[in-house]
């Protein structure tokens, strides 16, 4: 269980997130939803080690990770699939996945296979350099990399972001098998709709604040998250 | 001018293209990793001349050169903790502007212990043993040097290209926070490319130092430049580019040197960075800059 308490972020002098709580049981899809700029990536940043949080506590099974380094902390079984992919794009989608299990010393052709059930189209791409996917493979290929490590818990930041509609949709059934397998997915989107559909608790951030939460549904149904951020 | 003249001439120029080569692979890989010109490469490849000629005092040759090794490999790392280190996040021309305080450092530093005279270079047996083909003589360094370049420079490129840390080095340098989620220490894989550069620029300088004769404080500042132009030639990042230019920059050198324009070689090589840089700005193996977005 991953537990953020009163998490706050210093970003250039700003206060990017202040005062953020929120909690990540086992097996769960928690959803992190608010528009561009609200502190979402500063928040999964921080957790992973990359970005210094200015105060708060962050608590992976009761063990402090602020102040650890982001090597240290995945090797907690926890892991971030980055906002833009990120896919290291002069090596080969095998290297790719290679790469993602870099702190393993076992057998990698379990989960190889397990990805490559998962995305058929990065078996058939398996040697090509990642740099000539097309976007959505390149994100099937960053969650596929992230799966490597076989972590706990796999938080995403933006997955959807500049996909198409259908690959959009693709990736959000990956999401929900890979949290029916039994890993926790702790996702940013700003695309509310389809995250909150598929989670099952979300938060709205807004200007760096928790301002709404509840179940997926019952933010679905709530007029002001209605409004702000599903256009309805 | 005969045959023979001129195979000796390429010979050596082979031989001083070889030195080159090692040295412009430090320039490449760090350039690789950290997005920097070290420019302080050419001086510790300088001291490490001067550690050579203090190792043979005290030790033979055949522990001399380990020593020598590792005496560059601790000065190039001490250099990366105390100059490059606390600038990573700093932008990149601070890391620039510190290497070429650390260059000043070093000669300034080698003026004061050992004198700006020249120091002769020791003679290590082994290497200056001289063949004679006819009316060529070549002693054993000068055939060495290209030789060993090429099977020195066909480990590394296996190391980078089929190991799990050269998959690690080529992760880092390609985007250090992403390596960092792979659980990648990524300051280790900087401190390995340096070690890996010192350990060249060593082998280089008692390749170089021994054909020469002489070491003296600035004895590494034109080689230097010359071996990161070599690097950019060669298209900068790049190992087996780096390569090239070495060889192409020590050939051009020797030949230019042989048919009696010697004033004109030094020039000729950053003459040749100007043209490179007009023509095929990447150099001849650079990274093609095709990123999708």
């Amino acid at each position: 269980m991953l537990e953020v308490k009163n998490l706050k972020i210093n970003y250039g002098g700003i206060e990017a997130v202040r005062n953020v709580s929120f909690t990540v049981p086992n097996a769960k899809i928690v959803t992190l939803v608010g528009a561009n700029g609200a502190g979402k990536s500063s928040i999964l940043r921080s957790i992973i080690g990359l970005v210094k949080a200015a105060d708060g506590s962050i608590h992976l099974d009761k063990r402090e990770l602020i102040g650890l380094k982001t090597d240290e902390i995945v090797k907690h079984n926890i892991t971030l699939v980055p906002e833009g992919r990120h896919v290291f794009p002069d090596q080969t989608v095998l290297e790719n996945l290679k790469i993602g299990a870099y702190l393993r010393h076992d057998s990698l052709t379990e989960d190889l296979e397990r990805v490559y059930r998962l995305f058929p189209r990065l078996k058939e791409r398996s040697w090509q350099a990642a740099g000539t996917l097309s976007g959505g493979e390149q994100q099937m290929l960053a969650v596929g990399r992230a799966l490597m490590a076989s972590p706990e818990i796999i938080m995403m930041d933006e997955p959807s972001l500049g996909l198409a509609p259908i690959v959009v949709k693709e990736i959000f059934e990956i999401i929900k098998k890979i949290n029916k397998q039994g890993t926790t997915v702790l996702l940013v989107e700003q695309n509310a709709n389809m995250a909150l559909r598929i989670a099952d608790y979300g938060y709205v951030i807004e200007n760096g604040e928790v301002t709404v939460h509840g179940t997926g549904e019952e933010l679905l149904k709530n007029e002001n998250v209605r409004k702000a951020y599903l256009g309805m | 001018m005969t045959l023979s003249y001129f195979i000796q001439q390429l010979l050596n120029g082979l031989s001083l293209g070889g030195a080159y080569a090692l040295i412009a692979i430090g320039y490449t890989m760090v350039y690789g990793i950290l997005r920097m010109i070290n420019f302080a490469h050419g001086d510790v490849f300088m001291m490490s001349g001067y550690f050579m000629i203090y190792a043979i005092t005290v030790m033979p040759w055949n522990i001399a050169i380990p020593a020598v090794i590792i005496g560059t490999i601790l000065l190039g790392t001490l250099i990366e903790r105390v100059a490059y280190k606390p600038l990573r996040s700093a932008p990149r021309m601070s890391v620039m502007i510190s290497a070429i305080g650390v260059s000043y450092l070093l000669e300034n530093l080698a003026n004061y212990l050992f004198t700006a005279m020249p120091q002769s270079y020791p003679e290590i047996s082994i290497l200056k043993h001289v063949y004679t083909f006819g009316s060529i003589t070549v002693s054993r360094v000068t055939l060495l040097a290209p030789i060993l370049t090429i099977i020195l420079t066909l480990v590394l490129v296996l190391l980078v290209n089929k190991t799990k840390l050269g998959m690690a080095m080529r992760a880092c340098s390609k985007d250090q926070d992403t390596a960092r989620i792979m659980g990648i220490k990524v300051d280790n894989i900087i401190t390995i490319t340096f070690v890996i550069g010192c350990t060249l620029a060593a082998i280089g300088s008692i390749l170089y130092f021994t054909d020469r004769n002489t070491v003296q404080p600035y004895s590494g500042s034109l080689p230097g430049l010359k071996c990161f132009v070599a690097a950019v030639i060669g298209g900068i990042g790049n190992i087996p580019g780096a390569v090239l230019g070495g060889f192409i920059v020590g050939i051009c050198q020797i030949v230019i040197t042989a048919t009696g324009y010697s004033v004109f070689s030094d020039a000729f090589t950053f003459v040749l960075l100007i043209i490179i840089l007009f023509v095929k700005p990447s150099g001849f193996l650079g990274e093609k800059a095709i990123e999708k977005v």
